[in-house]
């Protein structure tokens, strides 16, 4: 018997091998990384496809994926494809900034007044599930056949979800950065740009996401409704003509060609931005 | 940056703080009075209620007497203002898309309007004088609760305000941590004598930290008594013992009688 406190040691030859790290093998390491993972995924459908294409044989409603490939390369030789989606994209870029601006503006005022905050509450409820292609005729009838309602449409879809993701967060903001900032002697924009945007930046992004998504979405609806515009159209209308022309590959090399664009913005521009931001100040993981 | 001889750094005098609340007009603290003087580690000390951080508020300027008046310098206290370095309790108060380094720099660019070159120069010391010199280039979220409070306490320096304000900075870290921090911060002053207002509920925290601790009464705040020559009580011969149950007879006697 024994009533001291002690401490007992244990041998160590009892444990297990002692092996702590153990380097995995090169397939495993390629399966652990989602991009190895999604890559797999595109690959078995446009398998699937090619042989559904090849099997019901008939190009006008399903041609196989090796013709739509063609009928994208012939476009993109000819220039045609790359001239319609610089259509798109250039009106595109012009409501999406002219949205973004006026999504600042009318934040802004939110933040600094109480009426400015219940004017963004009430606009965004009443407006944002308004579909930006249902304004379409009036904005035909207001701006004419031309870009301006295209713009016009585009900003639609763009303010509201940028405006209330950035409201949202800056509510966000935590009292004490507000007062770290304040500290500094920071007023008026000085403190919305040093301090508030990059706080709410998480926010702000997943704003200009949605916005922009909203806004491709919008743009090649609203070009298959009503088409060419000042001679040259885009995206859409291209799908529209190849379709009226029986292209039915053409039509999925447009189709293709908005989702590449797509893709493209999403995992090389935001990516990018969320890698070099939010993910590298731990606001986001 | 020399006062008239005597006259204390900050003055708070007959200060009533009140807030609103929805429904209700709450008094935090009422007509309470103190002055700190030059190189004083000034703690304020209370249980919860008693509107020490209230106060403390009040003195960076982020609220407004309703009565009395609060100066520093002789300036009356208006705003929020670079002056009067400001130090939380939270652990969020660091930018978290500024490195370390960026953190500290920020308000010495923005707000002193010194040269990049002046800037580094200067945060790396203070960095340094908190030992995170390791962590320079570290975003905030890599950082632990106690790292991050010393790059704020680092932040404050570097400013060199008039007067340091402390929010209750170590209240959310661990026992260890917190002494570490503790040690930290008086080995600072001893290098710097940089004037400090400390605000706590830690009896022990404000015995070990303050050379004059203000002690107040909850519900409203008010002055109760004032512990001078704190300096003097040792925790080696049992006099810093005596003096915190001292404190906390003080303190709490009130509330067991009613």
């Amino acid at each position: 018997m024994s009533s001291k406190a002690r401490i007992v040691m244990r041998p160590l030859e009892d444990a297990g091998s002692g092996e702590v790290e153990r380097e995995l093998s090169f397939l495993e390491k390629a399966w652990d990384n989602s991009g190895v993972r999604k890559v797999a995924i595109i690959l078995a459908l446009a398998l699937i496809w090619e042989l559904y294409g090849r099997w019901t044989d008939n190009a006008l409603l399903f041609p196989p994926l090796s013709d739509t490939f063609a009928a994208l390369i012939d476009n993109i030789r000819s220039g045609v494809l790359p001239a319609r989606a610089w259509t798109s994209l250039k009106i595109l870029l012009m409501g999406y900034a002219a949205g973004i601006v006026m999504a600042g503006i009318l934040t802004i005022a939110a933040i600094n007044t109480r009426l400015g905050s219940d004017f963004l509450e009430t606009m965004t409820a009443m407006l944002s599930p308004l579909p930006a292609i249902a304004l379409l005729p009036l904005a035909l009838l207001w701006f004419g056949l031309g870009n301006g309602s295209l713009v016009f449409i585009l900003i639609h879809s763009v303010l509201w979800p940028v405006a209330l993701n950035t409201h949202s967060g800056f509510r966000a903001v935590s009292t004490t950065l507000r007062m770290v900032g304040r500290n500094y002697g920071l007023k008026g924009f000085a403190f919305i740009r040093k301090i508030l945007i990059p706080a709410a930046f998480p926010s702000i992004l997943a704003g200009l996401k949605i916005g922009w998504a909203f806004a491709w979405r919008t743009l090649v609806a609203a070009e298959l409704v009503f088409g060419v515009s000042s001679g040259q159209g885009g995206l859409g209308w291209f799908i529209f003509e190849n379709r009226n022309l029986l292209e039915i590959p053409s039509v999925f090399a447009g189709l293709l060609t908005v989702i590449l664009i797509g893709l493209i913005v999403e995992n090389l521009i935001f990516r990018t931005i969320e890698r070099r931001t939010v993910l590298r100040w731990g606001l986001q993981s | 940056m020399t006062n008239e001889t005597g006259a204390p750094l900050l003055d708070v005098s007959g200060v009533t703080l009140r807030y609103k609340t929805p429904g209700a007009l709450i008094t935090a603290t009422e007509r309470v009075s103190f002055a700190v003087n030059r190189s004083d580690r000034f703690v304020l000390l209370g249980p919860s209620g008693c509107g020490k951080s209230t106060l403390l508020k009040a003195v960076g300027g982020y609220l407004k007497p309703s009565e009395g008046s609060i100066t520093i310098l002789g300036r009356k206290v208006m705003e929020p203002g670079p002056d009067r370095m400001m130090v939380f309790q939270e652990f969020d108060q660091l930018l978290p898309w500024k490195t370390v380094l960026e953190n500290v720099m920020f308000p010495l660019l923005d707000a002193r309007n010194l040269s990049r070159k002046e800037a580094e120069e200067k945060a790396r010391h203070y960095i340094d004088k908190v030992s995170l010199t390791r962590a320079l280039h570290s975003y905030p979220h890599t950082l632990s609760g106690g790292m991050k409070q010393r790059v704020a306490i680092a932040r404050g320096m570097a400013m060199e305000p008039d007067i340091l304000l402390m929010d209750e900075p170590f209240a959310a870290l661990d026992a260890l941590t917190r002494r570490t921090c503790q040690d930290e911060l008086l080995q600072l002053w001893e290098e710097t004598r940089f004037t400090v207002m400390f605000v706590t509920h830690s009896i022990n925290e404000a015995i070990k930290i303050g050379n004059r601790i203000l002690l107040l009464s909850p519900h409203p705040g008010r002055v109760k008594a004032e512990v001078v020559d704190v300096d003097t009580a040792s925790p080696t011969d049992g006099s810093a013992g005596q003096l915190e149950k001292e404190i906390h007879d003080m303190l709490f006697s009130q509330e067991e009688a009613h």
